[in-house]
């Protein structure tokens, strides 16, 4: 793609950075004709830490000044120039988006923003999911929450611009001036009747000769449809059947369904195959070959596949956690958890130790992908995340130069952080090359939940001290397992090391835990420290990365420390939440959930609150422990203030997606590591969250806008951990300390 | 292998499978039926849930063998059963759009026919009747599907 002539960046306006959020500046360019195609770049750039009020007050946490969603943005800045939005000639908008949909909304929300700067309906807009494009460098990875946070100026600067241009074509063509004509429906009108259609302007749009002032995007008080509750554009073809997942394209002739038979623990080897001859004879088998994860069965369904790679009779060599159980991996996350600054004197102190138990992400579809390698050059289909890695680290594999890769990147059925990795293509890459034939490789659940990736487990410490009704002190203490996030999140760190707001030494762990984990309350001299532990296991960032189970744990720990201050949950947290605007979701839940509220014996409220990504929301939910090893959230109110929201409809459906797993992993859904691999093997075992689960009585309130938009995706997790566990200590007048709450091994696990 | 010879979708379809092939199998990749999903092949997470002869099966579960003769309705299908006009959706369908319930999507071709077998069942159902629903939503669309499933009964 070549760039064409800057537009006059002279003519554009000077923006003021405002106090109350940051604006950016973006240089639009014209980048290729006859389609018109415009690309923006970020100009200038302010990043505004906002102000708080103290109570006892707390210096500014790392994650307050720059937060990993800024890192994120920083890192994508130079490469904001290539997204590029097009109009063709049919008067179609087009944008092919660097990131992944997995159900997040984006494509939606996304068309919305250029259906808005362009005058034109959604259905005329076409956001697609690009392809890995190695030259966007840091600036297709879709994870930190931050898809609109990072698309919202470029692709709003660039539709502007493209707008501009259209303007001007019909304006030279009718021989006036631009700021005569109007935009709507894509149909620009001008003097004396005069009309003409995106379609019919846009190769004259597209002429590089053409004056263009430099357009700045609407102001939010000209949204349309930002800011309306909007339907997703995709939904109609999920309800008919026709949306195509990976699995269900058929983009490679003879591709061949394949499933892999994996070792009894993690990471084991294979050392033998003992009936391959008779694998390779069953019906509808094509082909059986060994790669480094296991055996792979090729036949002609899936069916087939499956009944032979549960055919093979392997000898296995030792994994890397055969030791490893729950138990031990507590021990180990116990011994690692590095001290307390402060000690319990003169004070009152409320100490609180809390397990997580591993997560798996569980999402619908499996992992999956499909390969088509040959000789010099090879074509991967998959759901990804970060498809500019997965591209480098196949062609490293397959010894082929990266640009003889193409990696499409198709839409995903579920995430919650899975996708983050490419195990699949990778497995895929692999196995096509040593069969010399394409594969749809599909993994079985059980494979999924036992050797896919998983939340790590987490060990928390905290100790808070109390004096004359206020906090002095709060220091938390996390000790994990290692969350593998060598999806390329190191290399985006490291190129804006410069701008992070943390010193020393640290881990990319321990700064994305510092650019993620802030408290929202004015609690004194607060210290957050996480240790890793490393563990050869699968793991990767789950919804909310640490924060579901460090804030969920803090927000637990905010009722102990009201109750020993005697104070009334919702009191303390207003009197002690940092800004007004926290203070506005808090009240928001408390009046329409109606905190306080009498309710039946054995059933009670829980609130909870939390800030990530420049949002914040509270949720306010009633537990019935009636029969406590069976709770259920009856009824939730969830309030959000995500800065500007997009749609907020997909919204609503974010932050019910963040109760739904805050109600799955605090009461029952976990894994059970035993003797290097989880127990669980499926949907009856890992008990996540189901209909009868679910509240029959749930509203979501999304708040005015404030701002600019901040990260949502991950946001509702957190506080709904905190008042579910909240509400079923209260229900039930215990401390919870382990989740989830209700854990046994409750089923005869499937043979390894 | 045998031939087993079947209404799919209001079609008459045949497949050369083994008996024991699991539904799914044949219409996925014998058939090129994708509607139905693949979430677990155990009859556990439903993603895959379809109709025979009207009521709820999980193709991943059910031997090819075993429709022989009868009639198989995917989500694919399931607007031919309500109407004869290509562009109408079945009352359920229009529910899941105006509810805006999907998020990944890739459940709701289950959970839909799971909600029509269970509208055919009872035209008015309970709470109760709708938690007995057991298919898995990982996106945790559940709000939403029980809105969507009663503003469906009010419709038909």
């Amino acid at each position: 793609m070549s760039l064409g002539t800057p537009e006059h960046d002279t003519q554009e306006p000077v923006q003021h950075p405002s106090r109350e959020h940051s604006r950016r500046q973006f240089l639009t360019y014209l980048v290729a004709a006859p389609t018109l195609a415009v690309a923006a770049r970020i100009g200038a750039d302010g990043l505004a830490p906002g102000t708080a009020q103290a109570v006892v007050p707390s210096l500014p946490a790392p994650a307050e000044v720059l937060d990993l969603g800024d890192a994120l943005i920083l890192a994508a800045a130079p490469t904001a120039n290539l997204i590029v939005v097009t109009v063709d000639d049919a008067g179609r908008v087009g944008l092919a988006l660097p990131r992944a949909e997995v159900g997040q909304g984006i494509t939606t929300a996304v068309g919305m923003l250029l259906a808005d700067e362009l005058d034109v309906p959604l259905d005329q807009v076409d956001v697609t999911l690009a392809d890995a494009r190695p030259e966007l460098v840091f600036n297709q990875l879709t994870g930190g929450s931050n898809t609109i946070r990072s698309v919202y100026g470029p692709v709003r600067a660039a539709a502007a611009q493209a707008r501009a241009r259209l303007l001007a074509a019909a304006a030279a063509r009718w021989g006036t001036a631009p700021s005569v004509l109007t935009v709507s429906g894509g149909v620009v009108s001008g003097p004396g009747g005069r009309t003409a259609t995106y379609a019919e302007l846009s190769a004259a749009a597209a002429d590089p000769g053409l004056a263009v002032v430099v357009a700045t995007p609407k102001p939010p008080s000209a949204a349309r449809l930002v800011g309306t509750p909007t339907n997703r554009v995709d939904a109609r073809r999920m309800v008919t059947g026709q949306m195509d997942y990976t699995l269900d394209l058929d983009v490679v002739p003879g591709a061949l369904p394949t499933m892999v038979r994996r070792p009894p623990s993690i990471n084991g080897t294979v050392r033998s195959v003992q009936n391959l001859a008779a694998v390779k004879a069953m019906p509808g088998v094509v082909d059986v070959v060994t790669v480094a994860t296991g055996v792979a069965v090729l036949a002609e369904t899936f069916g087939q596949a499956l009944a032979g790679k549960e055919a093979l009779q392997v000898t296995w060599g030792p994994g890397t956690v055969d030791g490893e159980s729950n138990a031990t991996i507590q021990q180990k996350l116990r011994a690692a958890t590095l001290p307390f600054a402060v000690p319990p004197l003169l004070t009152t102190t409320v100490d609180a130790e809390f397990d997580f138990a591993m997560v798996s992400h569980a999402p619908m579809e499996t992992n999956s992908a499909i390969a088509d390698v040959r000789r010099d050059r090879a074509e991967i289909w998959s759901g990804l995340k970060s498809p500019i890695v997965a591209q480098q680290t196949i062609a490293a594999e397959l010894g082929l130069p990266q640009s003889a890769v193409t990696v499409h990147v198709t839409q995903g059925g579920g995430s919650f952080g899975r996708r983050l990795f490419f195990d699949a293509a990778l497995e895929a890459a692999r196995i096509s090359k040593a069969a010399g034939k394409p594969v749809k490789l599909m993994w079985s659940r059980i494979d999924d939940m036992r050797h896919g990736r998983a939340r790590a487990a987490s060990f928390h410490r905290i100790r808070a001290t109390v004096a004359a009704g206020q906090v002095l002190t709060f220091e938390h203490r996390v000790a994990s397992g290692e969350t593998d996030t060598r999806h390329g999140l190191g290399e985006i760190l490291t190129s804006v090391a410069a701008s992070l707001p943390v010193g020393g030494n640290l881990s990319f762990a321990q700064t994305i835990f510092l650019t993620t984990v802030h408290s929202p309350y004015q609690l004194g001299v607060t210290t957050h420290l996480l240790n890793e532990v490393p563990l050869q296991m699968h793991t990767g960032s789950w919804r909310s990365v640490y924060s579901a189970n460090t804030r969920g744990a803090e927000e637990v720990l905010m009722d102990e420390i009201a109750a020993k201050l005697g104070k009334d949950p919702v009191a303390f947290r207003r009197e002690f939440l940092k800004s007004d605007r926290f203070r506005a979701v808090l009240d928001k839940v408390a009046t329409e959930g109606q905190w306080g509220r009498s309710l039946p014996r054995g059933t009670a409220q829980g609130i909870g609150f939390h800030a990530e990504y420049k949002s914040c929301t509270a949720c306010l939910v009633e537990v019935d422990a009636t029969d406590p090893r069976r709770p259920r959230v009856t009824r939730a109110t969830i309030a959000a203030d995500v800065g500007r929201p997009i749609n907020p409809r997909g919204l609503e459906s974010q932050l019910l997606g963040g109760l739904t797993d805050a109600i799955g992993t605090t009461f029952r859904a976990g894994l059970h590591i035993d003797a290097g691999l989880p127990l669980e093997g499926s949907y009856s075992q890992f008990h996540y969250t189901r209909q009868a689960d679910s509240p029959r009585d749930a509203r979501v309130f999304i708040l005015p806008a404030t701002g600019e938009p901040g990260g949502a995706g991950e946001l509702g997790v957190p506080a709904a951990v905190g008042a579910v566990a909240n509400a079923y200590a209260r229900a039930t007048g215990t401390k919870p300390r382990s989740f989830p709450i209700e854990f046994p091994v409750d089923f005869t696990p499937f043979p390894r | 292998m045998p031939n087993y010879t079947f209404q799919l979708n209001g079609e008459t379809v045949t497949v050369d499978a083994p008996a024991d092939l699991p539904l799914l199998w044949a219409l996925r990749d014998k058939l090129g039926v994708t509607g139905p999903k693949y979430g677990c092949g155990i009859d556990v997470c439903k993603a895959c849930t379809s109709h025979l002869d009207g009521a709820a099966i999980n193709p991943c579960v059910t031997p090819t063998a075993d429709v022989a003769g009868r009639e198989v309705t995917t989500i694919e299908g399931l607007a031919g059963t309500w109407s004869d006009d290509p562009d109408e959706l079945h009352p359920v369908q229009e529910a899941w759009l105006e509810q805006d319930v999907a998020q990944c999507g890739y459940c709701q071709p289950g959970q839909i026919m799971a909600a029509v077998a269970l509208l055919r069942r009872t035209s008015n159902p309970t709470d109760a009747d709708i938690d007995a629903i057991e298919n898995v939503c990982r996106c945790g669309s559940y709000v939403r599907i029980r809105e969507a499933i009663k503003a469906a009964a009010a419709r038909m």
